[in-house]
């Protein structure tokens, strides 16, 4: 899941300047699961920016909506009448639900109200760890079921570097070391052997460096016939 | 034309390194200075790449200083801050200005450093980079096969740190260098030798130490602080409490540290496999030559 942060609230008061009426979008998937933009996180932060409007007399309305999935043109769709009359939506869905709204609201001016870090999981309730680093070419067979790109604090592929000690990374005694790790389950899984042998530069072209990925399923893509079709019905 | 370290460790004598930290400034002279003090004290010295991430005069700007005096230089290059296009280019450079010893590294997370918001690179790690620089060395071609009118002349090292965990998995990684391409391999500085003597049996098991030329790293130190500091702070460092306590105890700290260091050098040098010294003064590049002389390391050789 995409695990994000809200950010503090004077920062998202700086980005109001100049609006009038704000609707607030929760997600009800990755980032209610984190406790960043959920139902509760919405309604939080909504009373949150009245308080202040009644406090400095801004004159601010403040409405609230919380989507299924903010990352679906669908779900994004059903909330047009709520959006209409506004002036600024503050996103509480990650990165990417933010970029859906402005897509299907060009008109309205979208601020993100959270700071999307990563794929990651929940660790314990209130804690979340990043997993996977999106490089598009995954090593997870290699690597104990643990990804070196998101876990490493140098994404090596041939670690532990020898900054390792006592299993912990060389940036900070609470981060536990990735390679550290991946030794160690590959240990348990009888797989050392893997540790011998040296994996080559990556091929980044999959990953961010390759520019903005696009992937296409091409037996889903509708055709312009079965597009005329859905939209007539 | 062969570095001057290649010819010695090909000699079969034990070779010295020693360290040269680059100023934080634009001023060769600081170079150009230690470079004319250290001459003859080793073998070749080592330029750190902006170690522990601070912006430093580039190492092989400052290899080209040592080469003006007459220094032979080992020029280190991290993987913290160049991608593979500017790795090789540099590699291309290093060689076309005489530089012939090239130390590969991962490098410090920029986290220690004054660039602390900086993105680091890691487009490859140093495993990785062995394999770029072999590649262009022996196949005179690329990483992706274009090919080069003219090869680098490169002799390619890679460190190596016993200290570090998991400990069984450090000669693997040893092993995994060579395999990329290492020629000569220089440690983290050794304080614990039992744990050293350990690593170095394993070496010999595996049978790295006549495939790869080992050289053991020492650092002298100034006082017990130090020490304490490197115990406690630096990861992947073990210093093991009799040597703090030895320097605690030690009417004069400084000489005591250096003359812990000349002992330690004696005794490394006993140790099957290893096959040269490298001597990290940090900030206290001076003394090298004496430290050397102590060892019983002078003259150095004429190869």
């Amino acid at each position: 899941m995409i695990i994000a942060e809200q950010k503090p609230i004077p920062r998202i008061v700086e980005m109001l300047e100049g609006h009038k009426s704000m609707l607030v979008v929760g997600c009800r998937s990755c980032v209610a699961i984190c406790l960043a933009g959920g139902e509760k996180e919405v309604s939080i932060l909504s009373e949150a920016l009245r308080i202040e409007s009644d406090l400095k007399g801004n004159g601010w309305q403040v409405d609230e909506v919380t989507l299924e999935r903010a990352c679906e043109k669908e779900w994004v769709g059903e909330m047009r009448e709520k959006v209409s009359g506004h002036d600024a939506i503050i996103s509480l869905a990650c990165g990417v639900g933010a970029q859906v709204m402005q897509e299907l609201y060009p008109d309205v001016r979208v601020l993100p109200g959270l700071d999307t870090s990563n794929m990651g999981a929940p660790e314990e309730q209130g804690i979340y760890l990043e997993k996977c680093g999106g490089c598009g070419d995954c090593v997870l067979h290699l690597t104990g079921g643990i990804c070196p790109i998101a876990r490493c604090s140098k994404s090596l592929l041939n670690g532990p570097c020898g900054g390792s000690q006592n299993g912990k990374c060389e940036i900070d005694p609470d981060v536990p070391c990735g390679w550290d790790q991946i030794y160690h389950s590959l240990e348990r899984i009888g797989r050392l052997d893997l540790m011998e042998v040296p994996i080559p530069p990556k091929d980044w072209r999959r990953s961010r460096s390759g520019g903005p990925r696009k992937i296409v399923r091409k037996e889903a893509v509708l055709t312009p016939e079965e597009k005329s079709a859905r939209g007539a019905r | 034309m062969m570095s001057n370290l290649q010819s010695v460790l090909s000699s079969g004598r034990m070779a010295v390194t020693a360290e040269i930290g680059p100023p934080k400034s634009a001023d060769a002279e600081t170079v150009r200075k230690l470079a004319r003090h250290l001459k003859g004290s080793a073998d070749a010295f080592n330029l750190t790449d902006n170690q522990t991430a601070m912006v430093r005069l580039s190492s092989i700007a400052s290899g080209v200083v040592c080469l003006q005096e007459g220094v032979e230089p080992i020029v280190q290059m991290t993987c913290r801050d160049r991608n593979r296009i500017a790795m090789q280019s540099d590699a291309l450079g290093a060689s076309a200005l005489g530089i012939r010893n090239i130390l590969c590294l991962s490098g410090d997370h920029q986290c220690f450093g004054n660039q602390k918001e900086a993105k680091n690179v890691y487009d490859v790690d140093s495993i990785g980079q062995l394999m770029l620089l072999r590649k262009m060395r022996d196949e005179g071609q690329v990483w992706g096969g274009d090919k080069l009118e003219k090869a680098p002349e490169l002799f390619l090292g890679a460190a190596a740190n016993p200290f570090a965990d998991p400990f069984e998995h450090r000669v693997v990684r040893l092993a995994k260098k060579l395999a990329a391409g290492a020629d000569f391999i220089q440690t983290q500085s050794i304080y614990d030798v039992d744990r050293f003597e350990r690593w170095m049996s394993q070496v010999r098991a595996r049978g790295l130490h006549e495939k790869v030329h080992i050289i053991a790293g020492v650092m002298p130190l100034k006082s017990h602080k130090v020490a304490l500091y490197m115990k406690n702070k630096v990861s992947g460092m073990i210093v093991p409490d009799h040597i703090i306590d030895r320097m605690k105890n030690a009417a004069d700290p400084k000489e005591e540290g250096i003359r812990m260091c000349v002992e330690q050098i004696k005794h490394l040098q006993s140790i099957e496999g290893v096959h040269g010294i490298h001597v990290m003064a940090v900030a206290w590049e001076e003394k090298v030559p004496v430290i050397v002389k102590e060892a019983g390391l002078l003259p150095r050789p004429v190869v």
